[in-house]
């Protein structure tokens, strides 16, 4: 590899002040840490070192989401050929209903329409995943490099975490256009107009999903943008099953009704069901099992905050079994216990990826405690009370990002309060 | 007032100078709400126009003779004449409008750029002058309303005063609306846009950094010494 790093060099001049390619130095620098350790090292004052820097923490939590991506990818392909099949053998669809254009050439040509086969699955998940990852990347990368090469920072790895969490609370139809604005949404307003990464005060993978949550809520709620199918194989045999998720079927008739479509027709969902991610969702977040892996990743190398996820998880627990106690006679929501909770919708995602952002979750300790138990009650309430949304985590995240400057302030103030009274 | 203001000064310099809006960030909220669609924009800016021009002038008229312990409400009983009689004009003339701006009609009474205008400059100047300057306040007003709203409603509705110019898919066409801009907090982030572009456009409207960060201190050069520390944690800037 010492060519790279010889070829770097010799063009490190053109990149440099008065170089002929200053004004892309942004990106020469992107590229040249990506590949090898900064060379800066810190020369002034007492500090602790540890070869933990921004680009390993952001590079670890990167490859944490990988088992929810590459099993979000199985997944999708495995749920939407599953309604084909049915849609086949019940309605006589044909196998290019089932995938437009390009798509259905890839997965015909290198795998089959067989929902049992990982490798179709998987195929079929990836033309749909990878498209939207690489809008997320390409579009909020130029963003990014436009950012650094005008206000002179560093494009960092940052935006390696904000794009692969954005793509992956993408539920899987979603146009590729409206990729493109939300990640841009969440790189310029989320995140550089507050200075970049470090500086914004909401998480920006969130604040994007945010804005398409809002701005086009056909495409982003409702039951059929969990599946990646051509719309007219609903037409074709798959009776009885609308695409809703699990937590829009509870909304609806409680958490003993929830179903979900098998080879076999449609059968009731089981915990297990949900704890591996069978079910239909955003890309992502359905395998909470895939999610606790990353989780393991995060905490064992300390990056992720454990206090954050232990408050968010006793937080959304004690909410639930208040709800469960309280009970109501209308609303199904009210019994659903804690561990149901737990695995369906994006609890699990927003729990250990969204919300442990250590920029925009409090600072404090005392502080981290009191802001995942905010979130934990805020996603049961949501779930539970409110009529217009069947999933919260969220705006509940994003809730929580909003009151953690004031959570920590007020942490803060106690401590200084306290310390005060000792010398009274 | 000593130095004499001229006509055009005063008149233009609301708009993008000065804008009451943009750059004082006053009466934000009916900004938020009626700049969904570019009728009751225009509407409101019509209506915020006159009462602060013509507010302007009566009370300029009548600065001498109000007692100082009252003028906020002599200024309020002017001002709400003037709010009445736009409001029982739109409701004759334009009911649908004036149904769909509702309150924010008569919330012209506490508009932060009537009463400001009043206090800041009719009580000070000459009708006249007065009545330029509620005008070209107006106008600023007016020209981030009109602005906002023509964002809004050619891409929330696909359309302008009404017209279809892109039809949506609800109705057949092939525009998707972005239905966040129907909502009042898109404006906060339209208002946000602007005004990082007129900032960006005159430096001079800048605010003044609160505080500065300083650069890092070098350490004093006797190794070893533990009492002079920098902030913990501090990211060592590179220098290439």
């Amino acid at each position: 590899m010492s060519w790279l790093r010889k070829k770097l060099d010799q063009m490190a001049p053109d990149f440099e002040k008065g170089g002929k390619y200053h004004s892309w130095f942004a990106l020469y620098e992107a590229v040249d840490t990506f590949f090898y350790s900064p060379p800066s090292v810190t020369h002034a004052g007492a500090h602790v070192r540890d070869s933990i820097d921004l680009k390993r923490i952001m590079i670890l939590v990167w490859l944490a989401t990988f088992p929810a991506m590459f099993f979000g990818m199985w997944n999708l392909g495995q749920q939407a050929l599953t309604v084909f099949q049915l849609a086949a053998t019940n309605g006589g669809a044909t196998p290019d209903m089932a995938l437009d254009g390009w798509r259905y050439w890839v997965v015909s040509t290198f795998a089959s329409f067989d929902p049992n086969s990982l490798w179709s699955c998987f195929l079929y998940g990836a033309t749909y995943f990878v498209p939207i990852y690489f809008v997320t990347f390409a579009v909020g990368g130029a963003w990014e490099v436009l950012f650094a090469m005008k206000r002179g920072h560093e494009v960092n790895e940052g935006f390696f975490v904000t794009s692969v969490l954005f793509a992956l609370v993408c539920p899987p139809s979603l146009p590729l256009w409206q990729v493109a604005l939300g990640v841009s949404f969440a790189v310029v307003i989320g995140k550089e107009v507050f200075g970049g990464t470090g500086k914004n005060f909401v998480n920006p993978a969130l604040s994007g999903r945010a804005f398409l949550f809002f701005a086009y809520p056909a495409f982003m709620s409702g039951d059929t943008v969990w599946t990646a199918v051509n719309p007219e194989l609903w037409k074709h045999g798959v009776d009885g099953f609308s695409g809703a998720t699990a937590l829009g079927q509870a909304k609806l008739e409680g958490v003993d009704h929830m179903m979900r479509l098998t080879a076999d027709g449609l059968v009731p969902i089981t915990w297990w069901d949900a704890f591996w991610g069978f079910l239909p969702g955003s890309i992502g977040e359905v395998s909470t099992f895939a999610i606790l892996l990353g989780a393991v990743v995060l905490l064992v190398s300390q990056i992720a905050s454990w206090r954050i996820m232990l408050s968010m998880l006793i937080g959304m627990i004690a909410t639930a079994t208040l709800f469960n106690a309280i009970g109501s006679d209308t609303n199904p929501m009210f019994a659903m216990p804690w561990y149901w909770h737990l695995v369906l919708g994006g609890f699990a995602f927003g729990m250990v990826f969204m919300a442990t952002d250590p920029v925009s979750a409090a600072m404090t300790n005392t502080g981290k405690w009191i802001f995942g138990g905010l979130i934990g009650l805020m996603i049961i309430l949501i779930r539970v009370v409110n009529p217009a949304y069947p999933e919260g985590t969220m705006l509940a995240i994003l809730f929580g990002n909003l009151c953690a400057p004031l959570i920590d302030y007020l942490v803060m103030q106690a401590n200084i309060k306290r310390r005060a009274l000792r010398n009274v | 007032m000593a130095e004499k203001l001229s006509m055009k000064q005063v008149l233009f310099e609301p708009v993008f100078s000065n804008n009451p809006i943009i750059l004082q960030v006053l009466g934000i909220c009916s900004a938020l709400a009626v700049t969904n669609s570019m009728r009751t924009a225009l509407a409101m800016s019509v209506g915020l126009t006159l009462v602060t021009a013509f507010g302007n002038y009566f009370v300029s008229l009548i600065r001498n003779v109000i007692p100082n312990s009252i003028r906020i409400i002599v200024q309020m009983v002017v001002v709400s004449t003037l709010v009445i009689i736009v409001d029982q004009w739109l409701q004759a003339f334009a009911p649908a409008i004036s149904k769909q701006m509702s309150v924010f009609v008569g919330l012209i009474i506490t508009n932060c750029i009537v009463m400001g205008r009043l206090e800041a400059f009719a009580m000070k100047n000459p009708p006249v002058i007065s009545f330029i300057d509620g005008l070209g306040n107006g106008l600023g007003y007016s020209a981030l309303l009109m602005t906002v709203a023509f964002v809004r409603e050619l891409f929330g509705s696909g359309s302008l005063f009404g017209f279809t110019l892109m039809s949506t898919t609800n109705i057949g066409g092939w525009y998707v609306p972005n239905g966040m801009l129907l909502l009042p907090p898109s404006a906060f982030f339209l208002i946000g846009l602007i005004i990082w572009a007129m900032r960006t456009w005159k430096p001079e409207q800048q605010e003044h950094t609160e505080f500065k960060i300083a650069p890092h201190s070098k350490a004093p050069v006797s190794h070893g010494s533990a009492g002079h520390s920098p902030v913990a944690g501090a990211q060592p800037k590179a220098t290439h």
